[in-house]
């Protein structure tokens, strides 16, 4: 009786802990096809997941509400703080929101490619849309190998912040343009401690961190994750080892022991406590989207905008950078998918929703009307990001089916290399390769 | 009941035989009707689950699209090519071995140590249970603000007193031993169930050991000990399942040490500083419900059946075995 007893409590506790931790399951909804235009005076109800909270979240559902003067009758449930997790798990069980709101451009290729976003190409071509006046790089980060499954609900373009006030004290006359200045740069705005520790960093190199990581970097040197063939080739590309050469070069001016310890000590890149707005870091890479969290959290600090910086054998890209965004899209098992398409078509293609949306949240408008727009509120650190915009040499991430498998490679890479762990550059980048191209083999 | 008191073979008849088979059988529905309930939970909750599990670990399944078949693909893949199981798995070990045994022997070590307070039982053994009440997520957030390396009160202490503090989360040699006292702190529950097994020792047996002269090493080892170890081996059980399933201290250090407390819809923070809190069960998440893998990530929870079902096989054999040289000492 014991030894049965036994057994079952055996059996019970490897059953308790395999089932808890695996997965099992599925399900999904079925594939919706092209969906009517809804009536004029439809009264039907819409949901929409998104990862929006606080302010944000109320300008967006202030935006997504504007719907309503094509569609009077339309009302929106805006579902704030959802991520991109429970978008998915939503998907997978068949309850879906009529429209997906994603922060992370980087699933976009998994969800296209297991078709749990729906193509919007037939709804583009019934109502013969016009997506030309969407930049190309913006138009290639919201498709996947040609198929059009998500539209941009504004972009986000990465350039350069810089203290005013401490480039004033250091004697720096403007923003660095090479990747050169910036190691330069460093050394004249960075302040040590007389005990050796770093009380106000120039650039901090730590990665990844804030905005630093290798995708947000690669554009200034001109590095690629994917070659000719769509497979990795890191360790063959002269662009990823100038890369992380300069990484190097910048960690051993602060010493990796005490870069480690100031960068533990920097607050949470979105609260108010972030080091650029506590002036504990002098320049950083960073998003459009930091003007508003400036203006809202730190609206003391003196600071200018500027172009990325480029590596010397990437200056001529100088004035571009990486593009990425916010994604929208119609979920697969939609109900109302032609309902869904119309609100998608307002929210990336309406020039007033657009700079409504813009002038809100402060990230960039997409399509050439609203850039232009005179409603559109614009300072001075702002045109800087729709000068980039308007570059032409807008960069953007490379669509993957394995969602951000490529890019936590690289960035655990980066760790590793920043902490002398990993010390032959071309031999660590060759496993980044491996381990990318095995993910990439799965799908 | 007259029917099972009969002697067999006393009536040559054969009717009471059948009345005494319908009896049985009747018995039987009526317990399986009691048990139904429970029966059918199994099947749905843990019998599907499981069996779903190790079909699709032979497939290749995004969970959008039905699941085709490819053998031991998956199993292959987990063996040769994809690096980062083996360091989710060595992390789960490593928590799997040293939380265990850390978090019985802090848990009774505590609770030794309540169970002799004369004056105040009831507020130490509330403050000991507290941090137990903590949800992981906030109770993590706090503890990497406690042992941050510049400004945390740890490290501050430590300073004063002229010790360099580690960095603790943002050290890849020290991210688990930290996760470990985080695990430590909040183990009030075990703590809790280790010294009601204490106090429910019989004190004669300690008041006769006394008498013949054993000390409170022997009286702790000979009489404390083979009392509780009931409870001590489910006290090894449930660390051992506890490790084997960390998750959210894990995910939620490894980000807040990283310099945000976003995590969800990308992996680039997972397991940071540099993969040292990565742990299996992060990685089967990651693999299902991140990148689509679910036949994968199934394989990955098939070897963590089979796994955790031999650790706990083992761990129990050697306690019964133990307990039984003991019983006969």
């Amino acid at each position: 009786m014991r030894k049965a007893s036994m057994r079952v409590l055996l059996v019970s506790v490897a059953l308790l802990v395999a089932s808890c931790s695996g997965a099992a399951g599925g399900g999904g909804g079925t594939s919706g096809d092209i969906g009517a235009a809804p009536a004029k005076d439809a009264d039907l109800t819409l949901t929409v997941y998104s990862k929006f909270a606080d302010r944000e979240y109320r300008e967006v559902t202030a935006t997504l509400e504007t719907i309503r003067k094509k569609f009077p009758n339309i009302k929106i449930n805006h579902q704030g703080n959802q991520d991109d997790d429970k978008l998915t798990q939503s998907i997978q069980a068949g309850n879906p929101p009529d429209v997906a709101i994603s922060f992370y451009t980087d699933n976009l290729g998994n969800w296209c490619h297991n078709g749990a976003f729906q193509d919007l190409q037939p709804y583009i071509d019934r109502d013969r849309t016009d997506v030309n006046v969407i930049p190309q790089a913006v138009r290639d980060y919201t498709s996947y190998q040609g198929k059009r499954c998500a539209m941009p609900l504004l972009a986000d373009i990465f350039g350069f912040y810089y203290n005013k006030d401490m480039f004033a004290a250091a004697g720096l006359p403007g923003p660095p343009k090479t990747t050169d200045d910036i190691i330069e740069y460093s050394r004249k705005l960075t302040r040590f401690a007389p005990d050796g520790s770093i009380e106000v960093a120039g650039f901090l190199p730590s990665m990844p961190f804030y905005g630093n990581l290798a995708e947000v970097w690669a554009p200034s040197f001109g590095a690629k994750y994917l070659n000719a063939e769509g497979k990795s080739g890191l360790a063959g590309s002269k662009q990823w080892q100038e890369l992380f050469e300069f990484q190097k070069k910048l960690v051993d001016f602060y010493g990796k022991e005490k870069l480690e310890r100031f960068k533990a000590g920097l607050g949470d890149e979105y609260s108010p406590d972030n080091a650029f707005h506590k002036g504990k870091i002098a320049m950083m890479f960073d998003g459009e989207f930091r003007t508003a969290f400036l203006a809202d959290q730190a609206p003391s600090v003196n600071y200018g905008t500027a172009p990325a910086p480029m590596s010397p054998s990437n200056a001529s890209m100088y004035g571009g950078g990486l593009v990425t965004g916010t994604i929208i899209a119609i979920p697969k098992g939609v109900k109302n998918p032609g309902a869904s398409w119309e609100l998608i078509k307002h929210m990336t293609l309406d020039t007033d929703a657009i700079v409504q949306l813009s002038n809100g949240i402060k990230n960039m408008p997409t399509t050439a009307d609203s850039i232009t727009s005179p409603n559109l509120q614009v300072n001075e650190q702002f045109r800087t990001f729709l000068d980039i915009y308007s570059s032409g040499k807008l960069v953007a991430k490379p669509s993957t089916a394995i969602g951000d498998a490529h890019l936590k490679a690289v960035n655990d890479f980066a760790e590793k290399w920043i902490a002398g762990t990993e010390t032959d550059l071309r031999a660590g980048l060759k496993k980044v390769d491996d381990q990318i191209n095995d993910a990439l083999a799965q799908k | 009941m007259t029917a099972t008191l009969r002697p067999t073979g006393t009536d040559p008849s054969p009717a009471p035989a059948t009345g005494l088979a319908r009896v049985r059988s009747r018995r039987r529905w009526v317990v399986l009707g009691f048990m139904a309930p429970a029966i059918v939970g199994f099947l749905v909750f843990f019998g599907y689950p499981l069996v779903a599990t190790v079909y699709f670990s032979f497939t290749k399944y995004d969970l959008i699209n039905a699941p085709v078949w490819i053998g031991f693909g998956n199993y292959v893949r987990m063996f040769t090519t994809e690096p980062l199981v083996g360091t989710a798995a060595y992390n789960t070990l490593w928590l799997v071995i040293v939380l265990t045994v850390c978090r019985v022997v802090f848990a009774l070590g505590v609770a030794s140590v309540i169970s002799r307070l004369r004056r105040g039982l009831g507020l130490i053994r509330t403050l000991c249970y507290l941090p137990a009440l903590a949800p992981p997520a906030a109770a993590t957030l706090v503890f990497v603000f406690v042992f941050n390396p510049e400004f945390g009160p740890v490290n501050r202490f430590l300073r004063a007193i002229g010790i360099d503090g580690g960095l603790w989360f943002n050290d890849p040699a020290m991210s688990k031993p930290s996760l470990t006292l985080l695990v430590l702190w909040g183990s009030g529950e075990l703590m809790i169930i280790i010294l009601a097994a204490l106090l429910d020792v019989p004190q004669e047996q300690y008041e006769s050991a006394s008498l013949d002269g054993a000390g409170p090493a022997r009286r702790f080892w000979h009489i404390t000990l083979p009392s509780i170890s009931p409870v001590l081996l489910f006290g090894v059980v449930n660390s051992m399942i506890f490790a084997l399933q960390f998750f959210t201290q894990a995910v939620v250090a490894g980000a807040a040490a990283a310099g945000t407390a976003d995590v969800a819809g990308n992996t680039k923070y997972i397991g940071n500083p540099q993969n040292s809190t990565l742990t299996y069960p992060v990685w089967l998440y990651v693999q299902g419900f991140r990148y689509s893998n679910m036949g994968y990530a199934a394989a990955m929870a098939v070897l963590l059946f089979i796994v955790s079902f031999a650790f706990t096989a083992i761990l129990v054999r050697q306690l019964r075995r133990a307990s039984h040289v003991e019983e006969a000492a």
